[in-house]
């Protein structure tokens, strides 16, 4: 879960008004006149759409653990034997490792936050302050990052929210329709006035949801992520394509919606102490405590999101913090060392073979020419937060 | 500045302290690691020893990340249950992740401590690298 929280409650807002007037004002008219099957399916889908909204909200999308300072140190010097000599007063190359994924040459980025190569597909999300796995993007409606272990929760919603704004909406007409034909269209106006706002609100959400249920379908049916799609990455330029398809529709939707379910990295459980962390070291995380029946184990609320990275227990301030802290990239690292403005990859970059990279390192690390062992240098994360990561929701 | 150096040598020698295999992606996304031995283990373990080693654990990866018939129905099934069965059922992978766990502590065991070396598991850095971590070096 986000820190700007604002517009999940909007959602949670929209989607839980709408439907109890639906409840309250059509449903016994439609249940007696028509069907009572109508109000009970209507209450299956409404709680399918919030089990999944609140699934997606308060999963973890697949965050990936930063490095533990000894493997940060040895990324390091990696890149540093891969690189040799740079000269002063020259821009080291950027930091990139090339593999090759089903004959397709990928670049892997390195990341000054986490400290590490990402992993393919992995993206930072700079609202979060970590590395997803399988990003696909930052979604402030369910006020999370949508990845590898959320994606399906997130489509699911939307796919069934379109389902339940559908079918809220037809049943709208049907009752209009059918007390105009018993009492007249502007008596029917009179005697049920609450309903109108939200069915123009629902009018709306309708096309926005479907519209991005329509587009997320398309992305799955090809096994891309929204960030991928975004950026172009296997758009058919210089003939690349995307080595994660399986080429077939069926098999890369199976993969995507009924592929196992992925584990945790790692979680930061909440004491009267403090973070207490669970497996590898803790990592500041966004989260506030979730409904426990939907997402097992529940997370607790996480704060300042440098703190956990010395070793210090901060003061827990609870998920109560207003959302009026809303600089999404607060400045608080204390930079001592130079920043490497490595956010650009040319396409000149040198390209290095992770094994051979290891191989350097090996024979460079008991080198004597490191009297002066060099520290890594403590990038600063804007020089690599990935930008747009908000999604081209096709919503309002 | 002596503090200094003094930081940066028990850097190095914990740096010398770990060996990091990291993940082969020929295959794609599904969790591989190398299984090219390197060679700071040269003297401490046997080639094919750390081969079969990594290698059964790409086998336990792959087969936890499998897309067949078993996983499609528990996500099927799961779905229509509004994933509120994962409260009472382990899902697929974390049954094999329990195996890997296991794995990992009998190869320690057995194997890796009486040589000095300690096989970390994958998961607590993210699937990102298996670690061999050098008992004896130690600052």
């Amino acid at each position: 879960m986000a820190r700007q929280k604002g517009v999940f409650y909007l959602t949670l807002f929209l989607i839980v008004g709408t439907c109890s007037l639906f409840f309250a004002f059509e449903c016994p008219y439609l249940a007696i006149h028509l069907s009572p099957a109508i109000p009970v399916f209507a209450i299956l889908l409404f709680f399918f759409v919030m089990a999944m909204l609140l699934r997606t909200s308060f999963s973890d999308p697949g965050v990936l653990p930063r490095a533990l300072p000894e493997e940060a140190t040895f990324i390091e010097m990696e890149i540093e034997a891969t690189n040799g000599n740079v000269p002063a007063g020259q821009r080291p190359p950027p930091r990139i490792r090339n593999v090759q994924i089903n004959g397709q040459i990928v670049k892997l980025k390195y990341c000054y936050t986490c400290k590490i190569f990402r992993p393919p597909r992995a993206s930072h999300c700079s609202i979060c302050d970590n590395c997803v796995d399988r990003f696909d993007h930052h979604c402030p409606w369910v006020g999370n990052c949508v990845g590898k272990r959320n994606y399906r929760y997130f489509y699911l919603f939307t796919l069934s929210l379109s389902l339940l704004t559908i079918y809220i909406f037809t049943f709208n007409i049907v009752h209009v329709v059918m007390r105009s034909v018993n009492s007249g269209f502007v008596k029917t106006l009179q005697d049920t006035p609450g309903t109108y706002p939200f069915m123009l609100v629902c009018f709306f959400t309708l096309w926005s949801v479907v519209g991005l249920t329509g587009f997320h379908t398309y992305l799955i049916s090809l096994n891309q992520t929204t960030n991928e799609d975004i950026k172009g990455s296997w758009s058919g330029k210089n003939r690349v394509q995307n080595p994660y398809s399986h080429k077939n529709i069926i098999n890369n939707c199976c993969e995507v919606l009924c592929g196992p379910a992925y584990p945790r990295y790692c979680t930061v459980l909440y004491c009267a102490v403090g973070p207490l962390v669970l497996c590898g070291h803790a990592y500041p995380r966004y989260c506030i405590v979730g409904p426990l029946v939907l997402c097992a184990p529940a997370y607790p609320s996480v704060l300042d999101r440098r703190g956990l990275m010395r070793d210090d227990l901060p003061v827990p301030t609870s998920a109560a913090e207003p959302a009026t802290n809303s600089n999404p990239v607060p400045q608080t690292t204390k930079t001592t060392a130079p920043l490497i403005p490595n956010e650009h990859t040319p396409d000149d970059a040198k390209p290095s073979m992770a094994d051979s990279a290891i191989a350097h390192a090996e024979k460079r690390s008991p080198s004597p020419r490191e009297e002066k062992l060099p520290i890594p240098p403590l990038a600063s994360p804007e020089t690599d937060a990935e930008a747009s990561i908000i999604a081209k929701d096709k919503a309002l | 500045m002596a503090t200094h150096s003094l930081q940066d040598m028990r850097q190095q020698a914990a740096i010398a302290a770990k060996v990091f295999i990291q993940r082969d992606y020929t295959n794609g996304t599904v969790c591989q690691f190398q299984t090219k031995f390197p060679s700071e283990l040269e003297t401490r373990i046997d080639k094919q020893q750390f081969e079969e080693t990594v290698r059964t654990l790409n086998n336990l990866y792959a087969e936890a990340e499998k897309l067949g018939g078993s996983s499609y129905l528990e996500g099927c099934l799961a779905c229509l249950t509004a994933y509120t069965i994962f409260l009472c059922m382990e899902t697929h992978y974390e049954k094999v992740l329990k195996k890997i766990a296991k794995f990992i502590q009998e190869q320690n065991d057995k194997i890796y401590a009486p040589r000095g070396l300690l096989l970390t598991d994958p998961i607590e850095r993210g699937l990102r690298v298996v670690s061999f971590r050098k008992q004896c070096d130690s600052h």
